[in-house]
């Protein structure tokens, strides 16, 4: 079901993500910087326009991370997987690399159990969100904020 | 050369819930890096990955540059019978991988 | 980096009050000092990147090559057996060369004296992938190179590299790894710097790589001019490394940030 949502709402929908933190600040967009604007986009994009809903999804990623480049990333949902009830898809977004795509997994009964898990890159401190689509056509998110620390000694080239 | 680690059981009951990983050798190039004097490095990355169980796909997934170098991933699916599981993986520059294995269901 | 200067500037003149090397009860691998999540990734043959490069090193190890048309099978047979230990006691004595020799070194050597072909490139995917094919099984072993009246003056000589002030930063090995280990330095803890892993996949190469190219980096990092690969610096101090810890388990192919 449509209905006009305000900018707040529509954060808040979509799991939380940046949860109005600094919104004032988004505008201020960098070349190669998703922003939260960037990533709800690619978000519908991927989704469609139905309400996402906060829940059965559970969003698994390190709090903090010794190294952006590799990041074990798993996605549960709760779910029985049967042809009646399962899970079609699993998407994973990024708020701050410099696209907000991550991954896409396509599910449906013969999976069995809906766990996926990956290893991800994560440029920055930031908000990661998973969204899921279930076979009733309804969407569920889960979101993780991570803290990621760089490498103290950059190798520059060697 | 690219290699590719597939990790399934080689027997399974029937029905019962199998986990798969797989793990292959690729930059992950994202297209966002640069050289030393400032040249875009281009984007060369793993796009696309399918399973299929006796022809069936039973899992798929699309891979965008945030996914980490040597893509790993880890799935499940039901074990429903004997047969030959086939492992695709499908990218930049014409990249295309495919590796198999064998599944006893009883 | 003018943050990561101010940092390790502190560290500087704090530490000029230690020298004490670590003592043996106290070493630990650079394995105690990652995450959870990164441990898992190394213990996990599945989903631990390096086993690619072993998986590749075994075919390699089986492929004839050279003018001799020889595999590294044809004279050492299964690896699982002949290899056992072999890493975990280089940087070895090499009578012809008349010093010790790195386990890529090794490799080489083998590929020109007995394969008649020309060495592999440092840091090729070829070498790192035969060394770490041949790393593997050493994996459980306890580290234990030979010092003997050959190997000591390599041995003395690593050590004094690893104690010698170096670069812009002008720091010395051991003031971070003998007397700073386990604190930050710009959000990463220090480890103590045991050669425990390699070759190790590392997750800021993104990819697998030698003891000396972890050596050449932390080189750069302290703004020192990086020696060369092969250089007999390098490989003295992979010897003064080895024997720093000795007895430890070998872990290879390890995963570290």
């Amino acid at each position: 079901m449509e209905r006009h949502t305000s900018r707040r709402e529509f954060l808040l929908a979509a799991g939380g993500v940046a949860a109005g933190v600094g919104l004032g600040a988004v505008i201020a967009v960098e070349p190669a910087r998703a922003t939260p604007i960037a990533t709800q986009e690619a978000i519908r994009k991927v989704v469609g326009s139905a309400r996402i809903n906060p829940g059965k999804v559970k969003l698994e990623l390190p709090p903090l991370i010794e190294n952006g480049n590799t990041v074990p990333l798993a996605v549960t949902v709760d779910s029985p997987m049967t042809e009646a009830n399962h899970v079609r898809a699993v998407h994973v977004f990024t708020e701050k690399n410099p696209q907000p795509y991550v991954v896409s997994f396509h599910l449906g009964p013969r999976a069995g159990r809906a766990r996926v898990a990956t290893r991800v890159r994560l440029a920055n401190s930031q908000s990661v969100v998973a969204i899921c689509e279930l076979s009733d056509g309804t969407l569920w998110s889960d979101s993780a904020d991570v803290v990621v620390t760089l490498a103290a000694c950059l190798e520059d080239g060697i | 050369m690219a290699s590719a680690l597939i990790n399934v059981p080689a027997r399974a009951k029937r029905g019962e819930v199998i986990e798969i990983k797989t793990l292959i050798s690729h930059p992950m190039e994202t297209g966002f890096r640069r050289t030393q004097v400032g040249a875009l490095i281009p984007r060369n990355i793993i796009r696309g990955f399918v399973c299929t169980y006796n022809g069936t796909e039973v899992f798929r997934a699309e891979l965008h540059p945030a996914i980490a170098a040597n893509p790993f991933i880890v799935f499940s699916t039901v074990a429903t019978e004997s047969g030959t599981l086939v492992f695709h993986w499908t990218g930049d520059n014409g990249f295309s991988v495919t590796e198999s294995a064998a599944i006893t269901v009883e | 980096m003018q943050r990561f200067g101010a940092a390790v500037g502190a560290v500087a003149i704090a530490a000029s009050a230690f020298a004490g090397e670590i003592p043996r009860s106290d070493r630990r691998s650079g394995y105690d000092f990652m995450s959870r999540e990164t441990r898992a990734m190394q213990d996990d043959d599945a989903a631990n990147p390096g086993q690619l490069w072993v998986l590749e090193g075994g075919t390699l190890w089986n492929r004839k090559a050279g003018a001799a048309g020889r595999a590294c099978a044809d004279c050492h047979g299964d690896a699982r057996a002949s290899m056992k230990g072999v890493a975990a006691r280089h940087p070895a004595f090499d009578a012809a060369r008349g010093r010790p020799v790195s386990l890529e070194q090794r490799v080489n050597l083998c590929r020109t004296d007995r394969q008649q072909e020309p060495p592999l490139a440092w840091e090729s995917r070829e070498l790192l992938a035969l060394a770490a094919y041949v790393a593997r099984q050493s994996r459980g072993m306890p580290i234990e190179v030979a010092i003997d009246q050959r190997t000591q003056p390599f041995l003395d000589a690593g050590r004094a590299t690893f104690h010698r002030r170096q670069g812009q930063l002008n720091l010395a090995c051991s003031q971070c790894h003998d007397d700073h280990w386990g604190r930050r330095l710009a959000g990463n803890v220090i480890p103590q710097a045991h050669p425990t892993g390699y070759p190790i996949y590392r997750l800021e190469w993104q990819g697998l790589g030698s003891l000396q190219r972890r050596l050449r980096n932390c080189l750069v990092g302290i703004r020192a001019e990086p020696y060369e690969y092969g250089a007999p610096e390098l490989v003295d101090l992979e010897l003064y490394l080895m024997w720093r810890a000795a007895g430890m388990t070998f872990e290879a192919p390890a995963v570290r940030p």
